[in-house]
């Protein structure tokens, strides 16, 4: 890297910048970095990506049957209808 | 739900009416199932956890504040149902030791852009599946986070309140978990597209 000191001050707000919660000054000083710094462009850029696929990850689905045991184990099955 | 309507259900649960327990569980229990799920890694156990959590809910819904919406109130209590059993699983002295919040963060080692790969290499199933074992693998401070925040996507205030740390905390906690998963992806990716040249 080029100058590991500034690398390792951006590591820690790389984040904030990337969900747009940096200040204008912080985003300035970052691009500013990954215009000279390529190890760092690539931890940016893989870094949003990595945030990308998770995101994109299908959830865990709750299954019919653990929804049937739950009502039944809280004494509300009489609530039980088909899964909306 | 306004926080006007929330307020109204929440007097339906404590006036103990069925049909607001099961509006609550039909709503709320899909989410508490995938943390619990995400943080302990076994079905049986997640929906172990599930059921605990509708129990103690509903029986202690008289002391719920208004602190954070009733969401976040069932995520705080499922989170410390699966944490006692992540305690009783994992001894203490075995668990992986972390620099404290305050800390410096560790310095990416995996610099292979790995963004340029085909899609289908990025997101094919086996792709996924290391990525869920990855997040499974998280440390277990930065994993209730990760999972709060990025998958629940609940904001940094709710996450704080739900794990009983500081909104600072939640960020830096998150910060260093996408950036764990990156440096395992990264490894991951690494290898495959090695493997492809030599192929």
């Amino acid at each position: 890297m080029r100058a590991q000191h500034d690398c390792q001050h951006l590591l820690d707000d790389l984040s904030l910048y990337l969900d747009g919660e940096a200040s204008a000054g912080l985003c300035a000083e970052i691009e500013r970095h990954l215009a000279d710094c390529e190890n760092c462009r690539v931890v940016v850029d893989t870094l949003r990506k990595t945030v990308h696929l998770v995101r994109d990850l299908p959830p865990p689905p709750f299954s019919a049957a653990a929804r049937e045991r739950l009502y039944k184990s809280l004494d509300l099955d009489e609530f039980l209808s088909p899964k909306r | 739900m306004t926080d006007i309507d929330e307020r109204a259900f929440v007097e339906r649960l404590r006036a103990g009416d069925k049909s607001a327990c099961a509006q609550c569980v039909e709503a709320h229990a899909p989410g508490v199932y995938r943390l619990a799920l995400r943080l302990l890694g076994d079905e049986a156990e997640a929906e172990d956890v599930v059921q605990e959590t509708f129990l103690s809910a509903f029986k202690a819904i008289d002391s719920f504040e208004w602190r954070a919406g009733l969401n976040t109130w069932l995520y705080r209590i499922a989170y410390n149902a699966a944490l006692m059993r992540l305690r009783r699983r994992t001894p203490l002295s075995t668990a992986v030791e972390l620099p404290p919040d305050d800390g410096e963060t560790a310095t990416p080692r995996e610099l292979f852009d790995w963004c340029c790969l085909p899609e289908r290499d990025l997101e094919s199933a086996e792709a996924r599946a290391h990525l869920e074992q990855a997040i499974r693998e998280l440390p277990e401070k930065l994993r209730a986070v990760f999972v709060l925040r990025e998958l629940e996507e609940l904001s940094t205030e709710q996450t704080a309140e739900a794990l009983g740390i500081s909104p600072e905390n939640v960020k830096t906690r998150l910060h260093r978990a996408r950036l764990w998963l990156r440096e395992r992806l990264a490894g991951y990716f690494t290898e495959m597209a090695g493997a492809g040249k030599e192929a």
